[in-house]
């Protein structure tokens, strides 16, 4: 077993050495920061022309995702897209294949602070600003308003050397790693997380998931 | 030209002759490359031409000096400002590198100074702007100085490409090359574009040996501190001396050692990369006021400044290359004509033999030194991307251009196409950005989309990628600066933690604005002093005569007694490395395995071997951890035992996991991040303008693995693979090595042998990404949570 599992909001849920979290009791697989499309917005705004795959590379691993949980319900938890317009700008193949995951099972983008627009309607789902079904799904935590699951930070750790990405579960919030191929990072101990979950633990990305206490009553050391 | 009579009135004036290489230089009418010893008269035989036509007044810029050193620079325009004014030249004489105001900057793009002195940097500034031929089109002279160093590294192959421009816009140019003594003096004068070689007379042999020591070297270490007194004595005895230390963290504990031990209260300053800018400033201004009896200093004082006051060198640990040895002796330049003295401290006893091998070299002029491979493609991409920010360009006349200077003489059209094609619009297979392509081409020329990125090309200028660096300040309001850590450093410190830093020891309080805010703590022993700094690389050719020395029995003759029987125990304990034997050892060490092999086939050949054989232990189980390469041996440490490694060193086996392993290791990552910053695919890290508390910017490892899985051909991967081969040499050379030793003795030992002793110690050790690491990983979290009383 390579997930992790633990206890959020009185739900089982698991943690995917993928950043992706699954809720079995309702089938449902939620991912946070996908990111579609920035290598293309980074090039319409003037900036670098990176490689122009990563949009490819995020849907291979989601389809692995999918195939691996068979969700009865897909939730897309907020900058799914680098903005709007790369939701509408990305390419046909691509379309086809997020047509192809989602057939059969119900698809919810919910609305980020990069996308926060209607999706393009060549793409499949519906648009939500939160989610409120026996937990509720955010894009960013709303300190006082737990528990919910959010992403938008991009947590990660560093863990015998090496700088991972990471879910972030308190008392309140649950924050999930980015997903996204060209997504960095924003460490645990830094101020805004440590605000939002003051102790905890970090469920790590590694070849397995691998969870280890951050906060008051650990001995981590700052990065 | 020959020296006029005012300017031969000057030099009696002096009490001078001038050096029969200044006035060759001064007849020379086309380019030259004088090769000449530290305290020749090198910078004035380069400036002479220029001062003898500027008695005639000259409209514009008429001489530009190079120099790798910005200190150099200001000094040279010191040093120049005296023979003017005595000889009422009317010249203006200013520097422009990256400390030069802004408003000094355009006033010099408008009215530029008759010379100018600068760095390759600003160089490829300068040209370009807009205004660059209008600059430099009237200008006759061009002064490389120190070109031996420049040739050295990729800001050569940018400051060729520069100079290849240049010679379009001035095509009168006469180009001078100045360099120390080099090994292939031809070759240099090939790099610069064909020049008429002169040599200064060489002086005097140099005296140079061994330090003598009370003690003798210890077994292993690599600090050379039971040298202390030694030194000591040798500096109260010399008027003023240079220890050159090879790196920063072995400089820091050498200087901490040195003053601890330093009754007489001699006045010894510290000078290192690592320092801040204002520290290094007061050494240096000490030291020419001789104020200092000696400094402590690593390859940061290697050029620069020359201190005729020196009159010793010596140079702890094992010199790792003849011809640099051969330079930093230079530096005890007291008189031209005198030779220059210089001793040896080996660090262990291993750079013992290193050291005799070195002596041997020198006493022979035999120096070290590798062929230059072409000019590298992601320079040439940044030259391509500058040379669009001055204006549109016709691809077939850049072509020529390009091709005409040293670095780039052989280099194909479809390679130079290739680098258009990335510049212009990524070069990805996928077409994905006709709409936002950086360059287009417009009436045959090809032109910046957006001239607004002109300013993002600019701030990454540059072809060397220094290791992310952080400031180290003491805690509280305005604290004092003390110098930079490596940022891979920062991430392990723990609060608590001790290191050392300018000499002192401070305790580590926390990261803040990435800034290090630490404390003073002056009773305290550092517990860590392992920011690395440069690392030298030992020659191939004197590895080569290493391994000669200590496989030779006859020749052991040379080494001193403890060396004589520290290898005479190696023998008895495990083995000597020998002539067509290739002898390996394991051993348990701090609860991992070791795996020592003596392969003596120079580091890069050596780190090679390691990226292979750790894939191959991963492959069988062994769970190897990291690996380190030296010029002599080849360490892993691993989760389990290497017992039999025939297996491991199957030339065929090595030979499959070639390709596939060296694409995927850390190695290459680190290669590719510099490649991709120099090509201008990202931007490097600015102080100031990271981490602003979101989401930071993704590593470019990320980049790098989905062009390998999507792009697999792609130009940056394809130049990646060019660095990593130079930096870690052809595979060829392994397969030299098994070939030349087929014997095999392999020893299991229930401890460190000697001969392994110092390799332990060493620095800069290569993480493997794998089982291993996964493996640490989850025991590293199950500790975590046991110690945090969760389970």
């Amino acid at each position: 077993m390579t997930d992790y599992g633990f206890d959020f909001g009185g739900q089982r849920l698991f943690a995917r050495p993928s950043g992706a979290l699954y809720w079995p009791a309702r089938r449902w697989l939620i991912l946070a920061d996908l990111h579609l499309g920035k290598s293309e917005r980074m090039a319409r705004r003037g900036g670098a022309l990176l490689p122009p795959y990563e949009t490819r590379a995020t849907l291979d691993r989601l389809e692995a995702e999918i195939a691996a949980t068979d969700p009865r319900t897909v939730v897309s938890l907020g900058d799914g897209f680098d903005d709007d317009a790369a939701g509408r700008g990305l390419n046909d193949d691509n379309c086809v294949r997020l047509v192809a995951m989602a057939a059969g099972r119900r698809w919810i983008w919910v609305a980020g602070n990069h996308d926060p627009g209607r999706i393009c309607p060549r793409l499949p789902g519906e648009n939500l600003d939160q989610v409120r079904d026996g937990l509720t799904l955010r894009h960013e935590a709303l300190p006082g308003h737990g528990p919910d699951i959010s992403g938008h930070f991009h947590p990660c750790i560093r863990l015998a050397g090496q700088r991972r990405r990471c879910f972030l579960v308190g008392r309140d919030h649950l924050i999930l790693p980015a997903f996204g191929t060209y997504t960095g990072g924003l460490e645990v101990t830094d101020r805004a997380l440590a605000a939002l979950v003051p102790e905890g633990l970090a469920i790590v990305c590694a070849a397995r998931a691998l969870a280890v206490p951050v906060g008051r009553n650990s001995h981590r050391r700052k990065a | 030209m020959t020296l006029p009579p005012a300017f031969q009135d000057w030099f009696v004036r002096q009490g001078w002759q001038p050096h029969p290489h200044q006035l060759a230089l001064l007849e020379a009418t086309g380019d030259s490359l004088l090769i000449a010893p530290t305290g020749g008269g090198k910078t004035l035989a380069g400036f002479l031409p220029s001062l003898v036509d500027l008695t005639v007044p000259h409209r514009g810029m008429h001489t530009l000096y190079v120099s790798p050193l910005k200190a150099l620079t200001a000094d040279i325009a010191r040093n120049l400002a005296r023979p003017v004014a005595d000889l009422g030249l009317q010249i203006r004489i200013e520097d422009r590198t990256g400390d030069t105001r802004p408003a000094q900057r355009a006033r010099q793009r408008v009215d530029p100074p008759d010379i100018l002195l600068t760095t390759p940097e600003s160089l490829a500034l300068m040209l370009s702007y807009e205004q660059a031929p209008l600059i430099f089109g009237g200008l006759r002279r061009v002064v490389l100085d120190e070109l031996h160093a420049l040739a050295e590294s990729r800001r050569g192959d940018q400051l060729m490409l520069a100079l290849a421009r240049l010679r379009s816009l001035a095509p009168h140019l006469v180009v001078t090359g100045l360099s120390a003594t080099v090994e292939d003096p031809a070759a240099l004068a090939r790099f610069m574009g064909g020049a008429q070689v002169i040599h200064a007379d060489p002086g005097p042999d140099p005296d140079i040996a061994m330090l003598d020591t009370a003690k003798p070297p210890p077994w292993s270490g690599a600090g050379g501190h039971y040298a202390i007194p030694d030194v000591l004595k040798a500096v109260a005895e010399a008027t003023t001396t240079i220890i050159f230390i090879n790196t920063r963290a072995q400089a820091e504990l050498f200087f901490h050692a040195l003053w601890a031990a330093n009754d007489q209260n001699l006045p010894i300053g510290l000078h290192h990369g690592s320092l801040s800018r204002e520290a290094r400033e007061r050494v240096e201004a000490a030291m020419a006021a001789g104020a200092l009896r000696a400094v402590v200093a690593t390859g940061s004082l290697d050029l620069g400044i020359d201190w005729g006051a020196v009159d010793l060198v010596i140079q702890v640990g094992a010199p790792r290359n003849v011809k640099r040895l051969v330079q930093r002796i230079g530096r005890a330049n007291h008189r031209y004509n005198a030779p220059s003295r210089a001793r040896i401290v080996p660090a262990n006893r291993f750079e013992v033999v290193e050291c005799v091998a070195a002596l041997q070299a020198v006493a022979e002029r035999d120096l070290d030194g590798d062929p230059r491979g072409p000019g590298p493609l992601d320079v040439l991409c940044q030259h391509i991307l500058l040379t669009a920010c001055a204006g549109p360009f016709d691809a077939d006349a850049l072509y020529a251009e390009v091709t005409r200077s040293g670095p780039y003489a052989g280099l194909s059209r479809a390679d130079f196409d290739a680098c258009l094609d990335f510049a212009a619009t990524g070069g990805y297979a996928l077409r994905a950005y006709d709409r936002w392509q950086r360059l287009m081409q417009r009436d045959g020329l090809w032109r910046l989309r957006d001239p607004r990125a002109a300013r993002d090309i600019r701030m990454n200028i540059g072809t060397i990628i220094e290791a992310g660096m952080l400031k180290v300040r003491l805690r509280g309001r305005g604290g004092a600066p003390l110098g930079e850590v490596e940022e891979s450093f920062a991430a392990t410190l723990l609060p608590g933690d001790t290191f050392l830093i300018g000499g002192q020891t401070v305790r580590y309080d926390g990261l803040r604005d990435m800034v290090v805010e630490v404390t003073k703590q002056p009773s305290k022993e550092p517990r860590i002093a392992v920011f690395s700094g440069l690392k030298l690389a030992t020659s191939t050719q004197l590895s080569r005569r290493v391994q000669a020395l200590i496989g030779d029995p006859d020749a052991h003759a040379a080494l001193p007694q403890t060396c004589r029987d520290w290898l005479a125990l190696q023998a008895r304990v495990s083995a000597l490395p020998r002539a067509g034997v290739l002898v390996s050892e394991t051993f348990p060490h701090r609860g991992r395995w070791q795996f020592v092999l003596y392969g003596f086939a120079g580091r890069n050949a050596l780190q090679t071997l390691g990226l292979l054989m750790t894939r191959l232990m991963e492959d069988a189980g062994l769970g190897p951890l990291g690996f380190l390469a030296t010029d002599y041996a080849l360490l892993i440490w691993s989760l389990d035992p290497v017992t039999d490694p025939a297996p491991l060193l199957d030339p065929v086996g090595l030979r499959e996991g070639l390709g596939e392993w060296l694409a995927g290791n850390a190695v290459m990552k680190r290669s590719f991040r510099n490649v991709a910053i120099v090509a201008g695919l990202i931007q490097r890290n600015l102080p100031g303008q990271r981490k602003t508390g979101k989401q930071a910017t993704f590593s470019s490892d990320i980049l790098y693995d989905t062009l390998r899985k999507y792009d697999p051909d792609h130009l940056l991967l394809r130049i990646t693979a060019d660095e990593a081969r130079r930096g870690l040499v052809d595979f060829d050379r392994i397969e030299e090595m098994l070939a030349r030793s087929p014997g095999r003795d392999h020893r299991m030992l229930d401890r460190v042998s000697p001969l392994a002793a110092p390799l332990l110690l060493e620095v800069g050790r290569v993480p493997i990404a794998g089982q291993g690491r996964e493996r640490l990983a989850e025991a590293e979290a199950a500790a975590l949570m046991a110690e945090a009383g969760l389970t």
